[in-house]
């Protein structure tokens, strides 16, 4: 028997304790939600939980919006299955927050207000720059919620043994309606909350696998290893770099891709940004940032212990029957290690983390929906802040229903892939409109929207006619076959355009760069003065 | 009624305030702040950032050098990635060090300066 179909009847047998523990878990942070929604007054609380967060508490919730269904069951399904290559992720993954850290963070807390937006359109036109940070947003929201979803639905499947599409279905449905609640009523306050309990138990979960894995081999990770190389069948070359992308020059690029996508996506984020407007000050966001360093890399250290084990404990046909991609990978692993209760437990931290994320995510698009497009471009500053929250949580409603439908799609895709799409996303059209509004007094507004609309679209139009939609296994329509761009994704093209565009765009337009608008943001950005 | 600050306010509603910005940009702590911070952060940026495409570049075409067991099964691709941790760990200390005692005073000094009444 399949230790799919053990973990099937196990939890089957143990449906009560899975339920039981999802329940807890759920009702416990809607109480939280609850709770934090009373003390959520103004737009500053909803927005930026008020600014009253400590640099460790923000350290801990960004760990927990960072950590998503892409790290933890993702990579241990991409080390599960392909071996080394997965573990690039967990390594692009974490040096990407030196971009964040070093260039980003801290002029961003000292010249903004609520979302990137903010920064972006400072020195340009408002409406048109406003309005592109606004879909950029959302766009990348929506990529990253996809991740997230295909996540929910496999793992609850898995769990509770619902096979039926119907099932699935309601599944999707369920997790968009408590993402929603959780930013309708909370905000960011409650939505930090979340993350720091989220933070608290991923890191407990995996601490428990690492240390069973290890003990299991007497914590010699050189048996590890050597025992994954032999249990997945393929030997040796399954601790070696290119055995998913080193077939072919063509996926060769494609690894390139994904690294330079994964190591400059975080910094244009979104849901990433706004969590360092949550803190007082710049230096404070700097703090937040360094423990989430810490935190997130001991977390990628523990995914070779995740990875590998999987590899090394189960079955690899029994990987890929129950999932793919390999999602299932991380829970399969606590069953072998610990029976149907650990299995349960880690279900319910891995379905902690989707909720979330998903939750960050939510609100990221919906605020800057609401204070970017409502407040800014269609109300033209004149919304009162009351206005303007209702449209984040009507928005929230809206972007919750966009992402259930969605959702039910994405099923078959490998987690940590989708989200790198997001990061070519975010490093093509954020990162070097940030950047370039920070650093170079040259940027204009027509530079602005060619760097934004240029790298979203070319990220997007690529993604769209590459194996990802269509043509393949495990594409989106597999049984449509329009593609022609050959890799899975497109950073390789769309970051360089997008810088390129950026610059270009500022180069030929007819428009002078505000100087007193750019020495404001360059003198707030490095002394913090006027900071929000 | 919530006042946007100039940033947030509309093109036709943004006026031409008083901006004692285009001064502190143009004095000589300014620019020392902003040199500190630029050839420290942008170099340091371009270094790391490289490191990690060597990584990346080595793990598609350096199979060989890859592949070569350094202790039992833990191989140069392995030794190279843990490396990508250190790296990371040790840059954002040093950055942090470097920030409280180089730029923090610097951007202090400037902004009681803004605050004291421009």
């Amino acid at each position: 028997m399949s230790i799919h179909q053990l973990a099937v009847d196990s939890a089957s047998d143990n449906r009560p304790l899975i339920i039981t523990l999802f329940s807890v878990f759920v009702l416990a942070t809607l109480g939280i939600t609850v709770w934090a929604g009373r003390q959520t007054k103004d737009a500053n609380d909803f927005y930026a939980g008020g600014r009253s967060f400590s640099g460790f508490q923000n350290g801990l919730a960004i760990s927990g919006d960072y950590m998503s269904a892409a790290s933890f069951l993702g990579i241990a399904g991409a080390i599960a299955l392909a071996g080394y290559d997965g573990f690039l992720y967990s390594i692009g993954f974490l040096v990407a927050w030196l971009v964040a850290l070093l260039l980003v963070a801290e002029p961003l807390r000292n010249t903004g207000r609520y979302t990137m937006g903010d920064v972006l359109a400072y020195r340009m036109r408002q409406r048109p720059v406003r309005t592109a940070a606004g879909v950029s947003t959302i766009v990348v929201s929506i990529f990253y919620l996809l991740a997230q979803m295909a996540g929910a639905g496999v793992l609850v499947s898995l769990l509770l043994g619902i096979t039926n599409e119907a099932g699935k279905v309601l599944i999707v449905v369920l997790v968009g309606v408590v993402m929603i609640l959780y930013v309708t009523i909370g905000g960011m306050k409650g939505t930090t909350w979340v993350q720091m309990v989220k933070a608290v138990m991923l890191i407990a979960g995996a601490l428990l696998m690492t240390f069973l894995v290890l003990l299991k081999f007497d914590f010699n990770v050189s048996d590890l290893l050597g025992e994954a190389a032999k249990n997945s069948g393929i030997g040796h070359a399954f601790l070696e770099p290119g055995l998913k992308y080193g077939l072919t020059p063509t996926t060769k690029l494609d690894f390139i891709s994904l690294g330079i996508a994964l190591v400059l996506g975080t910094a244009g984020l979104p849901h990433i940004l706004i969590r360092f407007y949550t803190v007082p000050t710049a230096k404070a966001a700097r703090t937040s940032v360094n423990w989430a360093i810490g935190i997130i890399g001991a977390f990628y250290l523990m995914t070779i212990a995740l990875g590998f084990g999987a590899a090394a404990l189960l079955d690899r046909n029994d990987i890929t029957t129950s999932n793919k991609a390999g999602n299932t990978a991380a829970p399969l692993l606590a069953e072998e290690l610990g029976g149907p209760v650990l299995l349960a437990v880690i279900s319910a931290v891995a379905f902690a983390t989707i909720l979330a994320v998903v939750a960050g995510l939510t609100l990221a698009s919906s605020s800057s929906f609401a204070h970017d497009l409502y407040a800014n471009v269609i109300r033209k500053g004149q919304a009162t802040q009351a206005e303007e929250v209702r449209a984040a949580r009507w928005a929230t409603v809206g972007i919750g229903i966009v992402a259930v439908v969605l959702g039910v799609f994405a099923r078959d895709l490998n987690v940590a892939g989708l989200v790198a799409l997001a990061f070519a996303v975010a490093a093509s059209a954020n990162l070097p409109t940030i950047l370039y509004s920070l650093f170079w007094k040259r940027f204009t507004t027509q530079g602005a929207l060619w760097s934004i609309y240029g790298g979203l679209v070319s990220s997007v139009v690529l993604v769209l006619f590459s194996p990802v939609v269509s043509g393949k296994e495990t594409s989106m329509f597999k049984h449509a076959d329009f593609y022609w761009f050959p890799l899975e994704n497109p950073g390789l093209i769309s970051i360089p355009l997008g810088f390129l565009l950026g610059w270009l765009g500022s180069l030929l337009s007819k428009e002078e760069p505000d100087k007193d608008k750019y020495a404001e943001l360059e003198v707030r950005s490095l002394t913090g003065h006027g900071a929000h | 009624m919530d006042t946007a600050p100039a940033s947030d306010r509309p093109d036709d509603q943004r006026q031409q305030e008083d901006s004692p910005y285009l001064e502190v940009q143009a004095s000589a702590e300014f620019g020392e702040l902003r040199r500190t911070h630029r050839s420290f952060a942008f170099p340091l940026t371009i270094a790391f950032v490289s490191w990690y495409l060597l990584y990346v570049l080595l793990s598609n075409y350096a199979d060989g050098f890859m592949d070569t067991k350094v202790a039992g099964n833990v191989n140069v691709a392995l030794v190279f990635g843990l490396a990508q941790f250190l790296t990371t760990f040790l840059i954002a200390w040093w950055y942090s060090r470097h920030a409280a005692a180089k730029l923090d005073p610097q951007s202090a000094a400037i902004k009681s300066t803004l605050d004291g009444g421009a």
